[in-house]
């Protein structure tokens, strides 16, 4: 799960990392009453987006004048913001953060991310603040230092060191470093956190080291002992059907194809898509119902992948395994007749009971075509729909 | 012979009074799994199709001298399972529970660095040698004994390349889920090199998806241990970047853990690398002969 800036560093203030005292808006009337009794200097107007990129796309702004933040603010509340890392419809606008600008000495980037080849968790700091990671370690790979961090073990003063080499700081900021970077690793176990990521972290003109953008993303998985965090959830930020089948257990992925996939397993579904693709088509979802799935399940699936107008067929793929393959095959013509679109469907059962299901769904009064193997139901889909 | 589980293996169900642990350890006494007992906090001293509750892994396993535990508890409290596992000195463990927090897993990670177990999972199907047992959810009826060994990061996927080798007339070894989570306790390299020295195993079929980079690992291994001949097939070819796909680990991030770079590493390897389901029975003959 992600979170906005202005919650990241409200989480990373209980561990004491230093920030900005910002305020967050989530209306102009709001924003413009203060701006007009505190705005006195400089202060950054940031878009709260679930995105990186934003000062790219024209989603941070400087202001010298209240005047100048309140034409800055009517700009960018209720907009989409479009960056390289969102999709080509952006995302809302809901929240605006407002905060004085910093004197600023250096920038860096530091991040903690979990390594799953070494089961460690794993520091990177690159000397090149406010660029993407990316770009720096493809251009100038000898500013990044990656350390490895045993969670019994810690932060040892070797890794405060190295990241000091690595950011060229003199060595009266030694204390600080410790502090900070302990603060990080403390925050990141406690609550759960698959990215932690500053950038910039700055060395302002008065020598504090300052979180001065924040990003956090936590695992899904762990929320059940995190309250306080998925009270955080903004779901404004996330794709409406990603999040509705979610609610349902299913878990559903959009993309920009014409073949509608509702399969069980998600490497099972993966396959299905490479099939689609491989026969010549493109996939519109990635949709795992699971391995128990019931009518219920596969009725609230075929409800989400219909609502994509450019669907125009829809493959099932169902390894019934334990399941019965008859069972499924009674859900599906139970659901089918309540679908309101006039689609072709190929389905491609395997497990107990096949011949059974079979006859039943090519019995039945619906467009419906079955499928041997998940090679010839992708063949099949892609004839039908050409 | 087949790798780390037979007809001798004596299994211990944790988890075993909850509805899904229920059921599959009927199917897998069905199956001819030996389960010996089971364990849930507070239910010892009752019973689940005839095989005995107790509260704590340590007296089951003292009891009854099981040597592999299957885990069906909730993923709260699965972490916990597979430690008290540990503790306990069972040999195999083979963890089904989906959704473990990662940092659960990293700290359970370095714990086993030294103990006397083998975690197999999370997020898996388990572990099946054909007529002799199976520890896990998998469909036993697809499955037949032979030389064929398989392993595989997909449950589902698994099942179809076991189904395939069956119709095909061929059987398998041991077949073996190692879970989609991004750190699992038991990865491609410990099945493929039992698999290296396993007399039954004549050739393996090896299935990936996106994330990570365990594919690679066991490429750089296979080109220089392997001496059997291996099929792979990757899942995930048009999976978007930054997006998981279904498993936790299944997501392509920062350009690292895409389909493209692991079929080339295998392929160096002299791995047959196929992109159709359909394509690994014939890769693998050809392979064969």
């Amino acid at each position: 799960m992600n979170i906005h800036e202005y919650q990241a560093k409200e989480v990373l203030r209980d561990y004491g990392v230093t920030t900005q005292p910002g305020h967050v808006f989530e209306t102009i009337e709001s924003f413009e009453t203060y701006a007009r009794k505190e705005i006195r200097d400089r202060v950054v107007i940031k878009a709260q987006v679930h995105a990186g990129g934003r000062g790219l796309a024209g989603g941070v702004k400087l202001a010298s004048t209240a005047d100048e933040a309140i034409d800055i603010a009517k700009a960018l509340f209720g907009k989409q913001l479009v960056t390289h890392q969102t999709d080509h419809t952006g995302l809302p606008i809901h929240k605006l953060y407002l905060e004085p600008a910093c004197e600023i000495e250096r920038e860096f980037y530091l991040s903690m991310l979990v390594d799953r080849k070494t089961a460690t968790i794993v520091l990177v700091a690159s000397r090149e603040g406010g660029m993407s990671i990316e770009a720096v370690a493809a251009e100038t790979p000898d500013a990044i230092a990656k350390l490895q961090i045993q969670p019994s073990l810690g932060i040892r003063p070797h890794h405060v060191r190295q990241v000091m080499q690595c950011f060229q700081l003199p060595t009266d900021q030694f204390q600080a470093m410790t502090a900070l970077l302990n603060s990080l690793l403390a925050c990141f176990m406690a609550k759960d956190v698959s990215l932690l990521e500053l950038n910039p972290l700055v060395l302002t003109k008065d020598e504090q080291l300052v979180a001065l953008d924040a990003k956090i993303s936590f695992d899904d998985n762990a929320l059940f002992r995190h309250r306080e965090i998925k009270a955080f959830r903004d779901i404004a930020q996330e794709d409406a059907k990603e999040v509705e089948a979610g609610d349902d257990g299913l878990s559903y992925v959009s993309l920009d194809g014409e073949i509608g996939c509702l399969v069980n397993g998600a490497g099972l579904a993966m396959a299905t898509m490479d099939a689609i693709h491989f026969a010549g088509g493109k996939p519109a979802n990635f949709l795992d119902v699971g391995g128990s799935a019931d009518a219920h399940h596969v009725k609230k699936a075929l409800d989400i992948i219909l609502r994509d107008s450019q669907v125009k067929g829809v493959l099932i793929n169902i390894f019934g395994g334990i399941m019965q393959c008859d069972t499924i095959a009674e859900g599906l013509l139970r659901v089918l007749p309540t679908i309101e679109r006039d689609l072709p469907f190929v389905v491609r059962l395997e497990g107990t009971n096949v011949e059974r299901g079979r006859k039943m769904l090519e019995e039945s009064p619906f467009d419906i075509h079955t499928a041997n193997s998940l090679d010839e139901g992708a063949e099949k889909m892609i004839a039908l729909t050409q | 012979m087949a790798i780390w589980i037979n007809d001798e293996t004596r299994v211990i169900v944790q988890g075993i009074t909850g509805k899904a642990a229920k059921y599959h350890t009927e199917l897998m006494l069905g199956y001819g799994t030996k389960i010996v007992a089971g364990v849930t906090p507070g239910k010892g001293g009752e019973k689940v199709h005839g095989v005995p509750v107790y509260d704590t892994v340590l007296e089951a396993k003292t009891d009854t001298g099981a040597n592999a535990s299957v885990i069906y508890v909730p993923a709260p409290f699965a972490g916990d399972a597979i430690i008290e596992a540990i503790d306990a000195e069972m040999p195999l463990i083979v963890c089904i529970t989906e959704h473990i927090p990662v940092m659960d897993m990293l700290k359970i990670k370095a714990y086993l660095c030294g103990k006397k177990s083998r975690l197999i999972g999370p997020n898996c199907p388990g572990i099946i040698t054909p007529d002799q047992t199976k520890i896990g959810i998998m469909p036993g009826h697809v499955h037949r004994a032979g030389n064929i060994g398989i392993v595989s990061r997909s449950g589902t996927l698994t099942y179809e390349a076991v189904d395939a080798v069956t119709k095909a007339g061929l059987g398998q070894s041991t077949a073996v889920g190692i879970g989609g989570d991004p750190i699992n306790g038991t990865n491609f390299i410990d099945v493929l090199s039992a698999f290296n020295e396993d007399a039954e195993t004549e050739a393996v079929i090896m299935i990936g998806e996106i994330g990570g980079e365990a594919e690679e690992t066991a490429a750089k291994w296979m080109k220089a241990y392997m001496k059997k001949p291996v099929v792979a097939f990757i899942a995930g070819k048009t999976a978007p970047a930054g997006k998981r796909m279904g498993h936790a680990g299944a997501i392509v991030s920062g350009g690292k853990g895409t389909v493209a770079s692991k079929e080339a590493a295998l392929a160096d390897a002299g791995v047959s690398v196929v992109s159709r389901l359909s394509e690994i029975v014939p890769a693998l003959l050809l392979k064969m002969q």
